[in-house]
């Protein structure tokens, strides 16, 4: 049973160049998103979670940033290489995207009707009138009260959690195969976080879409995503099927995450962490990036740089020696040093 | 017992303020070096500066010598900058010049400094209707257009060089009172003020060695650009013949003399205006590299 | 909107009082007798007795303050010790023509600095950034009464495209405009640059770009109308120098405004005629600040929050 494949990544490199040096945010992502599915992509901040979603909207700042190797497929169109004319008419059409900041990602003198109006009127080409009313209509879709009056109001009349429903309509404004959202209930209340969550569940369903979902948030995840990529330290460690992944996490760093959540079926008195740091992105070490803090460590996962690998189960991946063949005839590292 | 422990606690103060400090200049320093503009307009100012101290050695004639058989020639080997209507060497002038249009520059940001700086720091620390008072009268004053006020004070002190001294200074008195105040209203707020004064420090102590260093920074930005605009002003009104008058070789009057030879003798003109053009200069691209290194938050 | 502006009316009230103040000061700080000066030169004893009785100059000082400003709201700016005539018809005569000329210069300041700012922020750290700004950076340097010098020689004298001074005709207002609008220009392109790629850098700006919007929408639609609004209070503000400028562009230029009639009264000692023509250039900015502040609410309706 294998579903359409809408959006798929291939070894995604964004490189920084600062004067400190090259910093490799993204180094190579892989992912899979099917048509209909929510993926979530998770990490740490400063794991390259929100690079990675700028570069599959090509909006990453450049200088300093650039897409330096890789692919993005959309529908099997590889947006890396697209002419800019090419790529606008992606860009909030077939691929729309949704940001942190409710409070900032909105002009602040322009009525909200006309930021959701002009996308419409970019991409569809409907006359003014018409895609004014669209827009008031998209705005009543993610249940904003009064959306007639509402439309014509500038942002700093709205809420936080209305704004990001105007954020959600724009998005939605040209019924995109793909949403991404970057941590898009981050900044609000938990309350309101959840309807806004329950919003976008139930948009999924009504348009069919694709969502990718950007979070530090576990619980986020578990609650809206099929699929998952975490990330670590520029790249995804693991990649598959959210409920497994809960159940039986397979890389290191995932079982350090799932662990370091409170559980409130156990009685925890402490909350684990996980030991160490993340390594520098101007300086990744040859071997694995999690080695320094994995407790599972050997002499190999130094040395050499574990790649991201189907294990027998299907749509499973993981970067990690301890679930390839061999692992288990590896010594120990500091075990028989001697020859 | 416990006048010890006030002891020790201000020691360790003044070490930690003395270190922030220190480390505030180093930081302060290479970023200043990195900025080019910035060294630019050091070398600029530092070339005037040096100038003004050896203009008796530089100069090769006598600034006020009247020589009628050669006047209005043309920049030459022998005068460089050409001689003006009454056959003075131009060169010389401007040199000796200096002095009096760097000067009145400094000495009015000096005046306008002194007296903004107190009146900012009363206003700022003891608010309430202190402060309302203050802040209506510089509104008064920021109410005047440009050099207006300095022209309302010149009417009524006279012309001259040390009124035009005095007017422009007044001018700057609201800029640096403002700034200080702002400033001053933010480090009173900050938790150590009060940790000193509970160990006896009274608001003398506090003003000058707590919270004036603390608004040094603002006041040296703001100051850098004053000298820029003081020297304009002042030029600007010793060339409407109110300030230094002939045969001064102030840079303005010498323009203004300059004026009446504009068909002639163009370089009567041209010379003192770009010497105050190259030093106005240095100033601007100082006092940008100063806000750069001073004020991070208006980095870009 | 209403209350907001007839708030401001009110509170430039002692703003007004405190301009007459000083101004009616400047005879106080005259060193000498006031009833002489205003007596003119080589007055007998008699005759300024005479005066300091008409004028009031024996009664206290508050009192001929007070006196002062009932006559100033009369319209009674005294009279010239020159020629006896009314101050205000004076000034009225002046006055339009100083206005003009700040009208051409502001409008090359607002003009040709947000034009050069806006292709400076476009592309930032290009060469034509750079020289843009460099050109703005010797705009905001060269005094205003050596560019009217170096434009006059340049223009009058060599070129002969243009009339050396006076106020006659359209030609006569290009140079000493330019002068005078220049360094406004500079300060406003260096301020429209810093704004703009201040906000060219903000997330709202990233989002009309997500949206596929074209990079001139995103320049002109998004960026340009938020990055002015900081640049309407420099605005504002340049019109204060502006105005005081006009004392020197009017000199170099030989233009009977405003500027040149008070430089001319103080070296006349022509007292009530400085006075008339310094408390009118400043009213004129106090009204053209309150203008500023309206027109800034008008666009940045956020600060209602506030």
């Amino acid at each position: 049973m294998s579903k359409e494949v809408v959006l798929q990544v291939k070894n995604l490199k964004t490189h920084f160049t600062t004067s400190k040096g090259i910093a490799k945010a993204v180094d190579g992502v892989d992912f899979t998103l099917h048509k209909g599915e929510t993926l979530g992509i998770v990490g740490e901040s400063g794991c390259g979670k929100s690079i990675t979603s700028l570069s599959l909207l090509r909006l990453i700042p450049s200088p300093p940033g650039k897409i330096v190797a890789g692919e993005i497929l959309l529908n099997n169109k590889d947006i890396v290489k697209m002419k800019e004319e090419e790529l606008r008419k992606v860009r909030g059409n077939q691929l729309s995207m949704i940001f942190q900041e409710p409070m900032t990602s909105l002009n602040p003198i322009i009525p909200v009707g006309e930021q959701i109006a002009e996308t419409i009127r970019l991409h569809q080409r409907l006359p003014r009138k018409k895609a004014w009313q669209k827009a008031v209509d998209l705005l009543e879709l993610v249940g904003l009260p009064s959306p007639e009056k509402r439309a014509k109001q500038e942002p700093f009349q709205l809420s936080g959690g209305m704004r990001q429903r105007v954020m959600i309509a724009m998005a939605l404004a040209c019924t995109p195969e793909v949403l991404i959202a970057d941590e898009p209930t981050t900044a609000l209340d938990v309350t309101i976080q959840a309807q806004i969550l329950e919003l976008m569940k139930d948009l999924q369903r009504q348009i069919g879409m694709s969502i990718i979902f950007i979070t530090h948030d576990l619980g986020v995840v578990a609650e809206v995503c099929d699929q998952v990529a975490v990330m670590y330290a520029g790249q995804v460690v693991e990649h598959r099927n959210a409920k497994d992944l809960f159940k039986t996490p397979l890389h290191p760093y995932t079982q350090g995450l799932l662990k370091s959540l409170p559980n409130i079926h156990e009685n925890q008195e402490v909350l684990q962490t996980i030991e160490g740091s993340v390594p520098s992105p101007y300086d990744y070490p040859i071997g694995c990036r999690f080695a320094d803090r994995c407790p599972h460590a050997k002499e190999i996962c130094r040395e050499e740089a574990p790649e991201l690998l189907e294990t027998e189960n299907e749509n499973t991946k993981v970067r990690c020696f301890m679930h390839t063949e061999k692992w288990n005839s590896i010594r120990q590292e500091g075990e028989l040093v001697c020859p | 017992m416990a006048s010890k422990v006030t002891t020790t606690q201000s020691i360790d103060l003044a070490r930690a303020r003395k270190n922030t400090r220190k480390e505030r200049w180093q930081s302060f320093w290479s970023v200043m070096t990195q900025n080019k503009a910035a060294m630019v307009g050091a070398v600029i100012i530092g070339a005037y500066l040096l100038m003004m101290l050896i203009a008796p050695i530089l100069a090769p004639f006598d600034p006020y010598d009247i020589s009628l058989e050669d006047k209005l020639t043309p920049p030459s080997m022998e005068h460089w900058m050409g001689t003006d209507d009454k056959g003075r060497d131009i060169l010389s002038r401007i040199l000796y010049g200096s002095r009096l249009s760097i000067g009145v520059g400094f000495a009015s940001v000096l005046f306008g400094a002194f007296f903004g700086i107190t009146l900012g720091l009363i206003a700022g620390y003891y608010g309430k209707w202190v402060d309302t008072i203050i802040s209506r009268v510089l509104d008064i004053m920021l109410a005047f257009p440009g050099i207006l006020l300095a022209l309302a004070i010149i009417s009524a002190l006279g012309p001259g060089l040390i009124n035009v001294t005095i007017a422009v200074g007044v001018f700057s008195i609201p800029l640096f009172a403002r700034i200080v105040r702002g400033s001053t209203m933010e480090v009173k707020k900050l938790e150590y003020i009060d940790a000193i004064r509970t160990i006896g420090a009274n608001d003398f102590i506090i003003i000058f060695r707590h919270i004036l260093p603390n608004v040094m920074s603002p006041i040296i930005v703001q100051g850098s650009m004053r000298l820029a605009t003081a020297i304009l002003s002042a030029a600007g009104l010793s060339f409407l013949g109110l300030g230094a008058q002939p045969p001064s070789p102030e840079w303005g009057a010498m323009l203004s003399s300059g004026r009446d030879f504009l068909f002639s003798a163009p370089y009567m003109a041209i010379f003192p205006g770009l010497m105050i053009s190259i030093l106005v200069l240095g100033f601007n691209l100082f006092g940008d590299g100063l806000r750069d290194a001073l004020d991070p938050k208006l980095k870009k | 909107m209403f209350l907001f502006i007839a708030k401001r009316l009110v509170q430039i009230i002692p703003v007004i009082l405190g301009v007459t103040l000083v101004v009616f000061l400047i005879m106080q700080m005259v060193p000498g007798d006031p009833a002489a000066i205003l007596a003119g030169e080589g007055a007998s004893q008699d005759t300024i007795e005479q005066y300091r009785e008409d004028l009031g100059l024996n009664r206290p000082i508050a009192e001929q303050y007070l006196t002062y400003v009932g006559n100033v709201f009369q319209g009674d700016f005294g009279n010239s010790l020159k020629n006896k005539q009314p101050v205000l018809d004076e000034i009225l005569l002046r006055l339009p023509i100083t206005m003009e000329l700040a009208f051409y210069s502001i409008l090359i300041t607002v003009v040709l600095g947000l034009a050069a700012g806006i292709i400076s922020a476009v592309k930032p750290y290009s060469i034509r950034d750079v020289s843009v700004m460099v050109v703005a950076l010797l705009g905001i340097s060269l005094p205003s009464f050596w560019l009217g010098l170096l434009l006059m020689y340049l223009f009058s004298v060599k070129l002969q495209w243009l009339p050396v001074a006076g106020w006659d005709g359209p030609a006569n207002i290009i140079l000493p405009a330019v002068t005078l609008g220049v360094g406004g220009a500079a300060i406003v392109a260096r301020m429209t640059r810093s704004s703009m790629l201040d906000v060219i850098g903000q997330d709202y700006i990233r989002t009309a770009r997500a949206k596929g919007l074209k990079e001139h929408f995103v320049i002109y639609k998004h960026a340009l109308r938020n990055a002015l609004i900081p640049v309407i209070t420099v605005v504002g503000l340049q019109f204060g120098s502006l105005l005081g400028g006009t004392v020197l562009v009017e000199s170099v230029f030989a233009i009977n405004g405003l500027g040149r009639m008070i430089v001319d009264a103080i070296r006349t000692r022509d007292l009530p005629m400085v006075q008339g023509g310094v408390l009118v250039a400043s009213l004129v900015f106090v009204f053209v600040n309150l203008l500023v502040d309206v027109l800034y609410r008008a666009v940045n309706k956020r600060i209602d929050l506030n």
